[in-house]
């Protein structure tokens, strides 16, 4: 019995009128957990009731606590009749299950109805008392982090990251029961919505064992799907990665200790940590093992500690660690006596090992070394490895049942290893060494029902086949693992395509070889790191880089090189010397589904490209259409693979990020939609032009039109490479095959087929020779392609897109960010028409959409769309729906510098010293800050950055209305200035709430992993929402454009209502996973249904965080007078 | 072939304060497109179709907030900058003058309502757009009209206005309330920014919320104990001695100070009869109503087609004002001041040369 779940209903305001009669509603609350329902009073008569309720106490498993949600229902209350529901909100408890998320959930919450939207809104307050369980056969998994940021999130350090993580739960469609044919459809889309919660919370817990039971203590990259199979079922799965974060400690050790001169400050610097994941400077993820044969005494570690209590640190299994702790804790005390805690065992960093002048050791250490040296050649000893050492590690907290686990885990660790695949799309510098290239499978399944809920296997299974491909693929590539890597599908009645796709890589292994040496090197670097007073390093990749190995590591080629063996090329690849080191070969073009790695040199700017293909298929039934699907596939994977080739040409580019392909599946078509980001990728060689060529070069006005669309097309390149600054440093290379482009050279695709005729496999980046690539013209279809390529409108000035994290070549952001989603449905009315035709319907349609979103954001120009993220659909026979969800950053024009880098390194260090002495104040800052509950009103008077005109409007605003708007941008940060230690915040943010409290507090979305010009301080746990709305009454609403335009403004209210309740103010990584439209204009109906998650985080501007430091007591006394409102 | 569905929603509501004015203005989304390719923004038709029909649906969403704008400030639905709050709610409460001199000092009923496209065709204000207004103004009018305190506060604080549109609506709530004629012809040349003065004359000197701060004040109405008191100046012009004795003192003070003296002069007796009775019938609703005609009749008119200046009836009600103060006989200095402040500063804003 570990936890108790308290809810509170507190009040509602802007309920509807639900008694005609008197234009009132007498409403009371019902509040279920699992299988117990509380009530509140009735309060008659008002539509803004006060129930101002006891608090409802469930006493409830942390299982249950996972997978349920918390449901409450507002209904009116009538004495004759039955009470009319008036809406329900679901509360996800999972975010307060994390002693490092949030504490506590207060605030007004929107009361949803499927069928009338959002009807007023309701403020509660939940809290969780958890005790722990330290049952090992449990089945819970609470405090496993989950984050959607596919890279490692901001204030957290990777210790370990200990590989793929995946689960599916299956059950029968609610909306396919036999029962749906009598229950009215709010009853059904409830049961639905409420059984997919159930399901996601399910999910999570089973894939946070798995974490458990790797070691790990949070899922980075998780991403969670549902395919709606209809008949068959539902299936919710779920993929990720496993690894174990550390916190960053927030209080440098500086501003806390005494004990400033000791060694153990050196210690402090986050040597290892900074490096993240890959722990790439030292040897490679030796940590765990050797961490396991010798703990560490590191003091910095507890001081870290100390300072983030709330953190769930890993710290050794006293059984491995006291052996070589007695020897080395006393040497330690000695030296920072001011230190009652440092004797704890805590994990290790090896970087200390070294530091260490206690021999044995220190011994110990090298020969771990040694022998890890030999045996991480091969990833997967290196996952297996991790997962051992996580194990050890995660068991500090359940001492009891630990070697057993420990055998068990070391079990599955060896499974895992099966799968050397990570989510995650941007990694530290120096994780990633050599990429392959995409590797992708797809394979198309009849669905039958599903006949045992609990028994997923057929899925399962396909599953498996798909990501055995993956790794076979990978295999051929030279490479030993997948990141950026992927899973979705796409259903058609009964026919489902699951695809993956992911790319080959080899990560770090040079580091875990040069382990030794790279000590010394780091011996000799800490003193100076640590005079750049840099001793607080974030997450954050660009302080990495700052931190400045880059005398070992050439500059930012060295992931260009290819990971296989040049004579054993796996397909036809034209190999060249890096352009950057003159060392290595790198292929000719590279495409990869990750973000551009940060330390990666680039010339101009990135560019949004993507190709479009429509195919039509006969209409056909099971066997036939499977068979009809997989045939296509093949077909429709190779040219969407050229137009993106060509349309790279055309931009003078040699790289793609982020490439996503997908395939989407309908009666009569097939859809095909790539989209990636084309860069320049400094180390690959110079794109040649594109030569078109006619095969028959006899008539002379066909001559003609072939060299006038040649001209065209060289036109088109010149521009564009000025359009994007692309002017790569004339070097003097070693041509391999001559300058001009050789006929006759197409470009070929490699692919390997497996023998089942139902799979596709990878797509390959692979032409012929160099400058040489040529567009016969001796068909439509290459007629069609080259028209294809001309007719892309570019990008209007001012704007550019990209579909990955950040927009290569631009730094400057500032802090104005809109996200936006944006959904089209096209219909075609002409049923004939043909592939062309649709071709073109389709890129038009997706052409005219970005056009209207450049037109929408002109206001932000100079701006940069960025994870333009675009879903393909065909959710009826004639029906093409086209989504996006992106956001808009603009950025300082005059400031876009070529020498990012250097820039970034100042700014970073500058941040940094910021940090510093933020911190050095907190102290005094706290004190007041609790004493005056800070309501951080904070711009009223003093504060100089309150200088946009929001501020001042909002002064206007409240004198006017005497209202309290304590959510506007500049309070809300100030809030969280005042009182940055996260209990302390959460409870005066509790303590603000009024419940008469008519104020929004503004939360930001992004569909990115961080706020330009802010700073993550903490992650408040994921949010996971799937809303369904119908509507019997489309025309009233405004038709379908009406319909889905309020569904999606409710669901972005909602998220945004949660986010604010859990107290932040910010959400991070969002995306819109699934939205599902269905109409019936005949019968004056439409139902839609919409998956949205991401991160709900605290941020706190760069600039304010400054002010902070700067004026602390200022700022703590204005709160304090601020009280009043 | 044809575009189904087409919706741009984002994090933060974008608004665009252009499009926006049309739809206040009340073009439907076609002429719109005209408008805005006219204007030059784009010549795309498509972009500019969906993003007006975007806008639109917004706005439309947005309008039932708009009706209780303390709403818009903690509805969740839609994230707007406070600064575009206050331009949606500034400019959905904006009214056309030529529309609001049709309505002004009519009663805000449906019979009103009706008549509106014959408004919309005079003023040439699109229909649309006469219905929003006269809607809030019936809005405005419904929700003061059972407030305490001042009038124009409560507009400000209720409907989060800038200060002179608050100012503005307590004189169209206030001509309302006491359906004073404006539509008259010789009413016509005033305009609506005239009789707003006037009404904020009215509203600070003669209701009862003018001298008495205290809880129960209402702004609407004109002081009854005030208007009862007015009866008593009578003996200005009923009193054949006092009325010379106050010619006199006028006339002697004008000396050398006007071209016009020998008119002044000839029409005192007139003038100064006209003004009392105008004090003396406030007492009767119906004479409340013909309180600005009666000015233009009794006061204006006569001053006119003598040729005064303004410089003129300032002097001249100056003294008047003044110099009552100094007869013997007259005690009823503090309802007199009360009355002839607000008469002055009216008259002399209603009088056009």
């Amino acid at each position: 019995m570990p936890g108790k779940l308290k809810a509170k209903i507190v009040a509602g305001r802007h309920l509807p009128v639900m008694d005609r009669a008197s234009d009132l509603t007498d409403a009371f609350v019902e509040v279920k957990f699992g299988n117990v329902t509380f009530k509140t009073d009735v309060y008659p008569k008002s539509l803004n009731p006060q129930w101002n309720s006891e608090w409802f106490k469930f006493e409830v498993d942390d299982e249950d606590l996972q997978d349920e949600p918390l449901q409450i229902t507002v209904l009116d209350h009538d004495t004759y009749s039955a009470n009319d529901a008036i809406g329900k909100v679901y509360i996800d408890i999972d975010p307060l299950l994390c002693s490092e998320a949030a504490t506590v959930i207060s605030g007004w919450l929107p009361i949803y109805d499927t069928i009338h939207g959002i009807r007023g809104e309701i403020n509660v307050l939940v809290k969780v008392d958890l005790f722990n369980d330290l049952n090992r056969f449990r089945q819970s998994s609470c405090g496993v982090k989950f984050f959607c940021t596919t890279s490692i999130p901001r204030c957290y350090r990777a210790v370990m990251i200990h590989g793929f993580v995946e689960e599916l739960v299956v059950n029968e469609d609610p909306e396919y029961q036999w029962i749906d044919r009598i229950r009215t459809p709010r009853a059904s889309n409830e049961a639905r919505q409420r059984l997919i919660f159930l399901m996601s919370g399910e999910l999570q817990r089973k894939i946070g064992l798995k974490v458990l039971e790797m070691g790990g203590n949070a899922v980075v990259g998780y991403l969670q799907c549902f395919d709606l199979e209809g008949e068959s079922g539902l299936v919710v799965r779920a993929i990720g990665t496993a690894c174990t974060l550390e916190k960053i400690s927030t209080l440098p050790a500086t501003a806390t200790l005494p004990s400033n001169s000791s060694p153990s400050k050196d210690i402090k610097e986050p040597v290892f940590g900074e490096e993240g994941p890959g722990v790439p400077l030292s040897s490679g993820p030796p940590t765990p093992l050797r961490a396991q044969t010798f703990s560490s005494f590191s003091p910095s570690k507890s001081y870290s500690r100390q300072s983030s209590s709330s953190d769930t640190e890993l710290s050794l299994t006293p059984k491995t660690a006291r052996i070589f702790l007695s020897p080395s804790t006393p040497a330690l005390e000695s030296e920072s006596s001011s230190l009652p805690s440092v004797h704890l065992p805590h994990h290790f960093r090896p970087g200390m090992a070294s530091w260490s002048s206690t021999p044995p050791p220190l011994h110990v250490s090298q020969s771990d070394t040694a022998m890890l040296r030999k045996s991480v050649s091969f990833s997967e000893e290196l996952l297996l490895a991790a997962s051992g050492m996580g194990s050890g590690g995660s068991a500090g907290k359940e001492a009891g049942p630990l070697k057993a686990l420990l055998r068990q885990q070391t079990q599955s660790a060896l499974e895992q290893r099966e799968y050397p695949f990570f989510t995650l799309t941007s990694f530290p510098p120096g994780f990633l060494l050599h990429l392959g290239g995409v590797v992708s499978a797809r394979s198309v399944k009849l669905l039958d029902r599903i006949h045992n809920p609990d028994e997923p296997e057929t899925r399962d299974a396909w599953w498996e086949e798909i990501r055995q491909e993956i790794k076979s693929h990978t295999k051929a590539l030279g490479c030993h693992a997948v990141v950026g890597y992927s899973e979705s599908t796409s259903i058609c009645e009964e026919v489902c395509i699951l695809s993956a796709s992911g790319t080959a890589a080899i990560l770090s292994s040079r580091f875990m070889q040069d382990g030794p040496l790279e000590t010394d090197h780091r011996l000799s670097r800490q003193p100076l790191v640590f005079s750049t007073g840099s001793e607080r390093v974030d997450g954050d990749m660009g302080s990495t880089a700052s931190l400045g190995f880059e005398e070992m590591v050439p500059p930012g080629c060295e992931f260009c090189h290819i990971p296989y063996d040049e004579l054993n090329i796996p397909f036809p690849a034209q190999l060249t010397y890096c352009c950057c080191c003159r060392r290595y070969k790198v292929p000719d073009v590279l495409f990869t589904t990750i973000d551009l790695p940060t330390e990666a040199n680039i010339t101009g700017k990135g560019c949004l490209i993507q190709a479009r293909l429509c195919r039509t298929k006969k209409k056909a039934q099971g066997e036939g259409n499977a068979m009809a699907i997989s045939n296509l596939l093949p077909f429709l994977e190779y040219e969407l693979h050229t137009q993106l080739m060509n349309k790279l040409k055309l931009r003078g580019m040699n790289a793609l990020f982020g490439l996503r392909i997908q395939i989407s599946v309908g009666e009569t078509m097939l859809l095909g939609l790539a989209s990636a980001t084309g860069v320049y990728l400094t180390a690959l060689p110079s794109p040649g032009g594109i030569q078109v060529s006619g095969k028959t070069p006899s008539d002379i006005t066909y001559e003609q039109h072939i060299s006038n669309m040649q001209k065209k097309i060289n036109d088109t390149i010149a521009k564009n490479k000025e359009v994007y600054e692309i002017n790569p440093p004339e070097v003097v290379e070693e041509i391999i095959g001559s300058p001009i482009p050789e006929p006759r050279q197409r470009s070929r695709l490699f692919r390997s087929h497996s023998e089942s005729s139902d799979e596709v496999s990878e797509i390959d980046l692979s032409h012929g020779k160099k400058d040489a690539f040529v567009l016969e013209i001796d068909d439509t279809d290459a007629v069609e392609d080259i028209h294809a390529l001309l007719t892309d409108s570019p990008t209007p000035a001012g704007f550019y897109s990209c579909n990955t994290e950040i927009m290569p070549g631009i730094q400057n952001w500032t802090s104005a960010i809109q996200m936006f989603t944006s959904v089209r449905v096209f219909r075609l009315n002409n049923v004939n028409l043909t592939n062309q035709g649709l071709n073109k319907v389709f890129s038009d349609l997706c052409e005219n959409l970005l056009k209207s979103l450049y037109f929408k954001l002109r206001s932000l120009v100079p701006c940069c769309l960025c994870h333009l993220n675009f879903t393909v659909a065909i959710p009826e026979d004639e029906l093409i729906q086209v989504a996006v969800t992106a956001v808009a950053m603009s950025f300082d024009k005059e400031l876009t510098l070529e020498n990012g880098k250097q820039s970034g390194d100042k700014s970073l260090k500058k941040e940094n010293d910021e940090q510093l002495q933020f911190n050095l104040e907190l102290n005094a800052e706290m004190s007041s800050s609790n004493l005056s509950s800070p309501k951080g009103l904070t711009e009223v008077g003093s504060h100089p950055s309150a200088k946009d005109r929001c501020s001042s409007w909002i002064e206007q605003l409240r004198l006017k209305a005497h209202t309290i708007r304590r959510g506007s941008v500049k309070t809300t940060s100030s809030l969280e200035k005042a009182s940055p230690l996260p209990e302390g915040r959460s409870r005066s943010l509790r303590s603000n709430r009024s419940y008469s409290g008519s104020s929004v507090a503004v939360v930001r979305m992004t569909p990115l992993s961080f706020i330009p010009g802010a700073k993550i301080i903490k992650y408040l746990g994921i949010i996971n929402m799937f809303f369904i709305r119908e509507t019997t009454s489309l025309k009233e609403e405004g038709g379908v454009s009406g319909f889905l335009h309020t569904f999606i403004a409710e669901v972005f209210a909602m998220v945004r209502a949660h986010v604010a309740a859990l107290g932040g103010n910010a959400v991070v990584s969002y995306s819109m996973k699934e939205c599902v439209f269905m109409e019936n204009p005949n019968k004056n109906q439409a139902q839609c249904l919409i998956n949205v998650s991401g991160d709900a985080v605290i941020f706190v501007r760069e600039s304010e965080v400054e002010a902070a430091s700067v004026h602390p007591q200022s700022a703590a006394t204005q709160t304090s007078n601020g009280e009043g409102t | 072939m044809s575009v189904e569905l087409d919706v741009f929603v984002g994090n933060t509501t974008i608004m665009d304060k252009e499009v926006y004015q049309l739809w206040l203005n009340g073009y439907t989304v076609n002429d719109a497109v005209t408008l805005r390719i006219e204007g030059g923004v784009m010549e795309e038709c498509e972009v500019l179709l969906s993003d007006t029909m975007d806008q639109y649906r917004t706005f439309q969403m947005c309008e039932r907030l708009l009706h209780h704008p303390a709403k818009l400030a903690n509805q969740l639905l839609f994230q707007i900058p406070p600064d575009r709050q206050a331009m949606l709610i500034e400019r959905y409460y904006a009214f056309d003058d030529l529309f609001v001199r049709e309505v002004l000092g009519k009663k805000l009923s449906k019979g009103t309502k009706k008549d509106l496209d014959d408004v919309s065709s005079k003023t040439g204000v699109m229909l649309k757009s006469c219905r929003r207004q006269f809607d809030n103004f019936k809005r405005v009018f419904k929700v003061v009209e059972e407030l305490k305190g001042p009038l124009v506060e409560n507009i400000r604080q209720h409907f989060l206005l800038p200060d002179q549109l608050a100012r503005d609506y307590a004189a169209i709530v206030f001509f309302a309330n006491n359906r004073f004629e404006t539509g008259k012809k010789k009413l016509l040349y005033l305009t609506f920014q005239d009789f707003a003065f006037c009404a904020g004359q009215l509203i600070n000197n003669w209701t009862l919320g003018a001298v008495d701060n205290m809880m129960e004040d209402m702004d609407v109405d004109l002081d009854k104990e005030f208007l009862q008191d007015l009866k008593d100046l009578k003996i200005l012009i009923t009193d054949k001695d006092l009325l010379d004795q106050h010619k006199s003192l006028v006339c002697t003070a004008l000396r050398g100070k006007t071209n016009v003296l020998n008119e002044m002069e000839a029409n005192f007796k007139n003038l100064s009869r006209g003004l009392v009775n105008i004090a003396a019938k406030l007492i009767n609703a119906k004479d409340v109503r013909d309180f600005f005609i009666d000015l233009v009749e009794k006061f204006i008119e006569p001053c006119r087609s003598d040729k005064w200046t303004s410089v003129d009836v300032n002097l001249y009600l100056t003294h008047y004002t003044n110099s009552a103060h100094i007869l013997d006989t007259f005690k009823h200095h503090s309802v007199w001041t009360r009355y002839m402040g607000v008469i002055k500063s009216c008259i002399l804003k209603m009088y056009h040369e």
